[in-house]
């Protein structure tokens, strides 16, 4: 009985955890459902991302998914990064069952809400670090 | 007993992940008996009318058999047939109580009673009522135990509190509630007392006089019945007063163009064509509780949650929410694992065929009062067996050994 290698490995020993000192972008997403929240900092130099941290609570799809995302990113040109989609993760990750998906692409969700904000900063969109809008009870108890 | 019980289901029959399903989900939804699915084909296999209309014989017929169901449904529940409202669910009764009560008795200044444990289906629709009628909302604490605190429910009782609303059981605490006790202090006070039963009904014996309750809901679904048909229970002296949630065919007396009167109730609270085939199916699964007989159903639910809540409290690394005594608990247990989040717990069960819900259970202000934004829950039925309760622990201990 165990997660597939990947997610325990991260999740065990989680890369870039914690926060920049100076981040050119952050956002925090939220599932309300199961209580995981993901923030995500960058530090973004000539339109690449130089450094990721990510920051976290949750479940251990979402904190491995965290982590492998910002090995995927580091390094990357801005562009090239906005275009990772949720297929590539979740084969980064090594697959992961169809029942916990948000809880896998909940750290793309960040990232791609923090390129948003450094591409367009006057765009009017919620401040980095805004809680997302509650959360709606989608199944039965 | 159990053996022949689990024939019945179909569901049992299948296999998840290549290995028999041990499902322990059964407060999120029950197993339906072939008996309950084979009543709703044969309705529309025989009869399939509309009812209260037509006068031709299959419209009898179907009239015949969705009244004949809200007389089975009553009987369980010690009442009249005609105290008896077939409803979408839990969720649409208590939001016809909180409508047609808001229409009635709920004015500005007035004040609502939950308590800190419900399900959101009897929070929302207080929380939209005082909203609409500048009305206040103030909640009944739960203590460490996860009892309700009477002391508390006590002082927020006043003259002013028009409604006293709260869960028969605990759909994440397990909890019976004191309904008695309650009731009667808030009849004192003047109050109409709702209770939300979906987690009771299905699982002992419910006589609604002797609760003292003036409107009870409940969901067929949970209960071994189909989707889509519940009931709101009303005492009749409450019902005749209330006004219709939904108006339009069915419901009324006589109709012009400016104005109409409403039928009596039950039919008042059923405008349009009602989940007829679903009532019929509600109807089987009564019978078919009958047939073993609620206290046997609640001895049965009170045996497996006495095995599951000694073995969770006898494992280090779980916590268990809610009362110990098993006698004081619905057929349900919430826990969660030291450092692991439910859903992992869950999807790493579902591997081994093991369904059991990770999650905040439709109980998010319970869950933040408990400090955690999720927890495990595991939930009985009457086809649950011993050998599934020790298969879930054994599984559990694997959870621990992967993740832990
Ligand atoms: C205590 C309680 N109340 C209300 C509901 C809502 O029932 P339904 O979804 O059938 O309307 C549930 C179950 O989901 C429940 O457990």
């Amino acid at each position: 009985m165990s997660y597939e290698e990947i997610i325990l490995d991260h999740w065990r020993h989680p890369r870039n955890k914690g926060r920049l000192p100076h981040p050119d972008a952050a956002a925090v997403e939220a599932n309300p459902l199961c209580g995981d929240v993901v923030r995500i900092e960058l530090g973004i130099k000539d339109q690449t991302i130089q450094d990721i941290r990510f920051e976290g609570e949750g479940c251990a799809i979402s904190l491995a998914s965290a982590s492998v995302l910002t090995e995927l990113v580091q390094g990357k040109p801005v562009a090239e990064a906005a275009g990772i989609t949720d297929e590539a993760l979740l084969s980064a990750l090594g697959g992961v069952v169809r029942t916990r998906l948000s809880c896998a692409l909940l750290p793309l969700r960040a990232l791609h809400k923090a390129l948003g904000q450094h591409r367009s900063p006057d765009d009017g969109g919620p401040p980095p670090g805004e809680p997302p809008s509650a959360g709606r009870c989608t199944s039965s108890g | 007993m159990e053996i022949k019980i689990r024939d019945d289901f179909p569901l049992l029959q299948r296999t998840v992940h290549g290995v028999p399903l041990v499902y322990l989900d059964s407060a999120a939804t029950s197993l339906k008996p072939e008996a309950v699915i084979e009543a709703e084909a044969t309705f529309y296999r025989e009869v399939g009318a509309n009812v209260r209309r037509g006068a031709y014989e299959l419209g009898a017929e179907a009239t015949e058999r969705y009244e004949s169901a809200r007389a089975k449904v009553a009987s369980l529940l010690g009442a009249r047939p005609d105290e008896a409202v077939f409803t979408r669910g839990t969720t649409e009764a208590l939001n016809l109580a909180a409508w047609a009560l808001g229409e009635t008795v709920i004015g500005p200044g007035d004040e609502v009673l939950v308590t800190e444990m419900e399900h959101h289906a009897n929070l929302l629709p207080w929380q939209e009522l005082v909203r609409r009628k500048q009305a206040r909302l103030s909640a009944v604490a739960v203590t460490a135990e996860g009892e309700l605190d009477l002391e508390d429910f006590r002082r927020k009782l006043s003259p002013r509190t028009k409604v006293v609303a709260l869960p028969h059981v605990s759909n994440v605490l397990g909890t019976i509630n004191p309904v008695p006790e309650v009731a009667t202090a808030a009849h004192e006070a003047g109050a109409v007392v709702v209770l939300d039963a979906a987690q009771s009904v299905p699982h002992m014996p419910v006589d609604v006089r002797e609760l003292g309750a003036d409107l009870v809901a409940f969901s067929g679904h949970k209960m071994l019945g189909p989707t889509g048909i519940g009931v709101l229970w009303g005492r009749r002296e409450i019902l005749k007063d209330l006004p219709p949630l939904l108006v339009g065919g069915e419901m009324v007396h006589e109709v012009w163009l400016d104005r109409a009167t409403w039928d009596d109730p039950p039919a008042r609270f059923e405008g349009g064509t009602p989940p007829i085939a679903q009532a019929v199916g509600l109807g089987a699964a009564v019978d078919y509780l009958q047939a073993i007989g609620m206290d046997e159903v609640r001895r049965h639910g009170q045996e497996l949650t006495a095995l599951v809540l000694d073995g969770l409290l006898f494992r280090p690394y779980v916590t268990v929410y809610g009362p110990a005594d098993p006698g004081a608990r619905g057929a349900l247990v919430a826990f969660s694992l030291a450092g692991i989040h439910p859903h992992d717990v869950a999807t790493l069960l579902d591997r081994e065929g093991i369904a059991i819900r990770g999650g905040h259970h439709c109980a998010q202000p319970l869950h933040r009062k408990l400090g955690i934004p999720a927890s495990c829950r595991v939930s009985f039925h009457v086809y649950n067996t011993i050998d599934e309760v020790r298969l879930f622990l054994e599984a559990l201990d694997g959870v621990w050994k992967a993740l832990g």
